[in-house]
């Protein structure tokens, strides 16, 4: 934050000199939230890192921040993301309809939203930033995408301000409610032991679940995000699908489940199918797109089924599974985005069907996507396997048929990367791609580490999940839920 | 034999103030020469409005019901409104001070010749002022009249100058006088509308006070109650625009010179509201099963009504038009909370849209083109690349009406709804969530046509803003910018003074 107020006082002229601060300034923060990291304590399952005060005090409102697991976890994800999409994506402000400087102001404006999003411990603070992130991305996809992109970056607002407004009207509910019991907060740890009635509880679950579900998104509160990642920027998009949406998902984990555990059981059949459904829709709508973009967010409605799906099997295994989910979905999603990008703007069309072998022209290109796409696809030694794996068997120990038909989903994701990989990598050189140039070297910086975390992540997910477990054990316990002991048919 | 009434002077010495600086600035209208009058009406209008809020400062920890025999009740929440007429007066009357939006000689006749000397001749209409510090006023004493009669008076003493004012736009007069007639016209109904209603509460209660009346419900012969609260809402009702009662609103807004709007906009909502909020919490408290069930209709309709029709409108002023009616709606859910919470959320909610829509339609007085001010949203477009500052500005003022986090619009919003919930109105909740949510789109369309579309070639422009309306425009904006980051420097003051005594 403080970086963005330095570059707002440069004069825009100085383009190069603006890039290269925020550059640098978004490094220091990924290096201090992985100091954090390795200062978080990891058998302690309560809050870290808690810092207190008082905002306003006439609602007993905090500016309350803390950090548990999960929500660590996710903030080096965006941490770590932010400097290699500003680095990735180094000229694409250029082309804007503002400057550069209004460019890179607004992405270190969304990084402190979305630290403080996650870190946030206080319901209104949490709501606060919930909604005013969606300023800054609005205007990035409306200032600097691409076709139809004023159209997209409204469809976005709304549906998000809809959704948010839902869960206003529920954090009032809760407010008031929390005011007749125990005296007006809004700390979450005191608002998870209310006592709610039955009906209420459900209504005030639901206008938390929209507004996540929208965010998620899930099927069918998903139409905004093809139609948004479309039309944004590379950089944005992987803002937007790598952190953004992953708000819903944390939201459904830390504010449905804690605050709403009865409501949470009473609705989880139907959660469970939608999430099923998105599985299942995202990954036929992929199969049939013919803009790599577009590929790629159907790509994630199916992976965000996946995410719901574990969040509300409500083992411990699929709630771990889904916040490991979250993070390499992130970063897998971060390199699809990134690649496709640079190809689009090297061969100047997003259409599939424009490129081919592009093994033989672009190989470090091509490589790169290759790895990234079968991260996606969840291949073993890959980052995504390890989650989706974990959350099919802790779905499986609940909800059996669920879990079969999710595996389906992934017999389709092999379907929908490989057809566009043979398509575009393999194959004879399609007509226009002669001459497309290869990774320059700050491209290639810029997407290393991010291919490094996905095979690291394959081979040896343990310090995340050391960071991640603990927490979703307290989650489902909380819940009321223990781990169904695997049977054996006899 | 008859005793003088006995007066406090001390207590009601805000008021008096302003009522002399009016009758001092008709006198200079009569002795001093035309060159010197504009800035000696301005000194004379800022100076009057400072004297008066020094001297509320004075008095802010009295209280009485007797101020003035038993018509006037100077308490805590009667005395936050009153600043708050007063802070949003003083930025006003610097809008006013252009003085170029208003008509040049208003007796003269649209297109005669006697406007075409007046003219030429730059003769300047002062006489605003003195009609403004009227209004500012009956604006004071409206929300801390505690009988039926001063409240009447009141209601006209403010009213009347907003007449008059209303017809005087330099450009497009007759637009202009056919907006101050239809003003007129509907607000003489109205009045006559709150008149009825108040005898039927005389004829009920044998008193006009509030006090009285509230002592009285619960008796015999309740239709006199019934009809009584109706009709007196009807007209309450009228002022702030709510739906049925808003027909006049979009004309109105569209035709004034659009400082006048802006004043009218802020401070009548102030003083109308600070009337309301009086009126029921202390006149009506104790027949609330007749009227809750009522105004909440009332309220669900405006605030529906004001959100859905303002998507269909095309000029600026209609559409902030109806989202003061929409506005209106949320504040009336402050009305039907009647608790503690609901009364100091209304008290900081009219604060924070006073300042936002000063500043709304403060800009919306910069943009114009070769004929005068341009209010049709098609030529906005691509304003965001002319002047990106004040496109920005009313950006921002747009997002504070729609209740975005960190804007001042946003805690009015909270603080209101969660006192409605409190009071078991969840219905109102929902739907005033549901409103926002369709708000949100018109205001956003008018961000979009102003920063995404690209500008077609005419000639609208941005005039550069006079110093007084740049400072008015700036205190709006770091008003509503500061509300919403740290809203507690005037929430807990509002908490503080949310207290009606009976």
């Amino acid at each position: 934050m403080i970086i963005a107020g330095i570059i707002s006082v440069l004069p825009s002229k100085n383009n190069e000199l603006i890039k290269r601060i925020a550059f640098a300034g978004s490094v220091i923060v990924a290096l201090a939230s992985m100091f954090l990291a390795i200062g978080f304590d990891k058998s302690n399952t309560s809050l870290q890192f808690v810092q207190s005060n008082a905002w306003i005090p006439t609602f007993n409102i905090n500016y309350a921040v803390g950090l548990d697991g999960i929500s660590l976890v996710l903030i080096l994800l965006s941490t770590i993301l932010v400097p290699i999409v500003l680095l990735a994506t180094w000229h694409e402000s250029d082309g804007g309809r503002w400057s550069s400087k209004a460019f890179y102001i607004l992405i270190l404006v969304l990084e402190t939203m979305m630290i403080g999003v996650f870190a946030a411990t206080d319901l209104f603070l949490f709501y606060v930033f919930f909604e005013a992130m969606l300023i800054p991305i609005y205007f990035l996809i409306g200032g600097y995408g691409s076709d139809n992109k004023s159209a997209a970056a409204v469809k976005f607002l709304l549906y998000s301000l809809f959704g948010g407004l839902l869960m206003l009207a529920s954090i009032i509910g809760i407010y008031v409610i929390s005011g007749n019991q125990i005296g007006a907060t809004f700390d979450l740890t005191q608002l998870a032991t209310l006592e709610i009635d039955n009906r209420t509880e459900n209504l005030l679950f639901l206008g938390f679940f929209i507004a996540f579900a929208i965010k998620a998104p899930l099927w069918p509160f998903h139409t905004w995000l093809p139609d948004a990642a479309k039309a944004a920027t590379p950089g944005t998009s992987v803002l937007l699908l790598g952190v953004l949406d992953k708000v819903g998902t944390y939201g459904m984990i830390r504010f449905c489940i804690q605050l709403f555990p009865d409501a949470s059981k009473t609705f989880t059949p139907i959660i469970i199918t939608l999430a099923v459904v998105s599985i299942i829709y995202g990954a036929f709508m992929a199969i049939g797109q013919k803009d790599i973009k577009g590929l790629i967010a159907f790509t994630s409605i199916s992976h965000f089924g996946f995410i719901t799906m574990g969040i509300f099997a409500m083992t411990s295994q699929g709630m771990s599974g889904a916040n490991l989910y979250m993070v390499n979905h992130g970063f897998s999603t971060a390199a699809l985005f990134l690649i496709a990008g640079w190809m689009i703007k090297r061969r100047s069309s997003s259409t599939i069907s424009d490129f081919g072998g592009l093994q033989r022209v672009t190989p470090v290109m091509a490589w790169t996507f290759f790895i990234a796409g079968m991260s996606s696809l969840a291949l073993p030694g890959l980052s995504s396997f390890v989650s989706e794996f974990l959350v099919l068997v802790g779905t499986f120990t609940r909800y059996p048929i669920a879990a079969v038909i999710g595996t389906i989903g992934i017999v389709l994701a092999a379907l929908y990367i490989l057809i566009p990989v043979q398509k575009m990598l393999h194959g004879p050189i399609a007509a226009g791609n002669e001459k497309l140039a290869d990774l320059s070297l700050r491209e290639k910086l810029a997407i290393s580490p991010v291919i490094l975390i996905i095979i690291l992540m394959g081979f040896y997910p343990k310090p995340v999940l050391d960071l991640i477990n603990p927490t979703s054990e307290k989650v489902v316990v909380n819940a009321g839920y223990t781990d169904p002991v695997a049977k054996v048919v006899k | 034999m008859l005793t003088a009434p006995s007066l406090s002077y001390a207590l009601l010495a805000p008021i008096l103030i302003v009522l002399a600086g009016a009758v001092a600035g008709v006198l200079v209208e009569a002795f001093v020469s035309m060159v010197h009058r504009t800035a000696i009406q301005l000194t004379l209008s800022i100076g009057t409005l400072l004297l008066s809020l020094q001297q509320l400062w004075r008095i802010r920890d009295q209280s009485s019901t007797t101020a003035a025999v038993n018509s006037v009740t100077i308490d805590k929440a009667g005395i936050f409104l009153q600043a708050t007429v007063i802070l949003l007066a003083l930025v006003a009357v610097l809008l006013i001070a252009d003085l170029d939006n208003f008509v040049a000689l208003a007796s003269a006749l649209p297109g005669s010749h006697e406007e075409q000397s007046s003219l030429r001749e730059k003769s300047k209409q002062t006489e605003i002022f003195p009609l403004f510090l009227f209004a500012v006023a009956g604006m004071m004493l409206f929300p801390v009249a505690t009988d039926l009669i001063t409240l009447f008076v009141a209601l006209e003493v403010f009213s009347l100058p907003l007449y008059l004012l209303a017809g005087l736009s330099r450009r497009r007069r007759l637009l202009s006088q056919e907006s101050a007639l239809k003003y007129f016209l509907l607000g003489a109904y109205a009045s006559a509308f709150f008149l009825f209603g108040a005898a039927f509460l005389y004829g009920y209660a044998g008193t006009i006070s509030l006090a009285g009346i509230s002592a009285a419900a619960g008796g015999a012969n309740d239709i006199f109650l019934l009809i009584g609260i109706i009709f007196v809402s009807v007209g309450l009702l009228f002022k702030i625009s709510a739906v049925p009662f808003h027909s006049w609103t979009p004309d109105v807004y569209q035709g004034a010179p659009t400082p006048v709007t802006a004043f009218m906009a802020a401070c009548t909502k102030v003083a109308a509201f600070g009337a309301i909020l009086r009126i029921f919490y202390v006149g009506f408290a104790e027949s609330q099963t007749i009227w809750r069930p009522i105004i909440t209709a009332v309220a669900i309709i405006t605030m529906l009504f004001g959100s859905l029709v303002a998507i269909a409108q095309r000029d600026v002023k209609r559409m902030l038009a109806y989202s003061s009616i929409a506005h209106a709606g949320f504040l009336l859910s402050g009305v039907v909370a009647l608790n503690k919470d609901g009364l100091a959320a209304s008290l900081f909610y009219l604060f924070a849209y006073g300042f936002a829509t000063l500043g709304a339609f403060g800009i919306i007085a910069l943009i114009r083109d070769s004929s005068g001010e341009v209010s049709d949203l098609n030529r906005w477009i691509g304003l965001g690349k002319k002047s990106p500052l004040i496109a920005a500005t009313f950006s921002f003022l747009l997002l504070s009406f729609a209740g975005i986090p960190l804007t001042s619009g946003f805690v009015g919003k909270f603080a209101i709804f969660s006192a409605a919930y409190e009071s078991g109105n969840i219905a109102l909740v929902v739907v005033g969530v549901l409103a926002s949510a369709i708000a949100a789109f018109f205001y956003i369309r008018v961000i979009i046509m102003m920063f995404f579309t690209d500008p077609v070639n005419d000639s609208v422009s941005v005039i550069i803003p006079s110093i007084k309306s740049r400072v008015s425009i700036i205190i709006s904006a770091v008003i509503s910018i500061t509300l919403g980051i740290a809203p507690s420097l005037l929430l807990t003051t509002a908490d503080n003074f949310a207290n009606f005594i009976k």
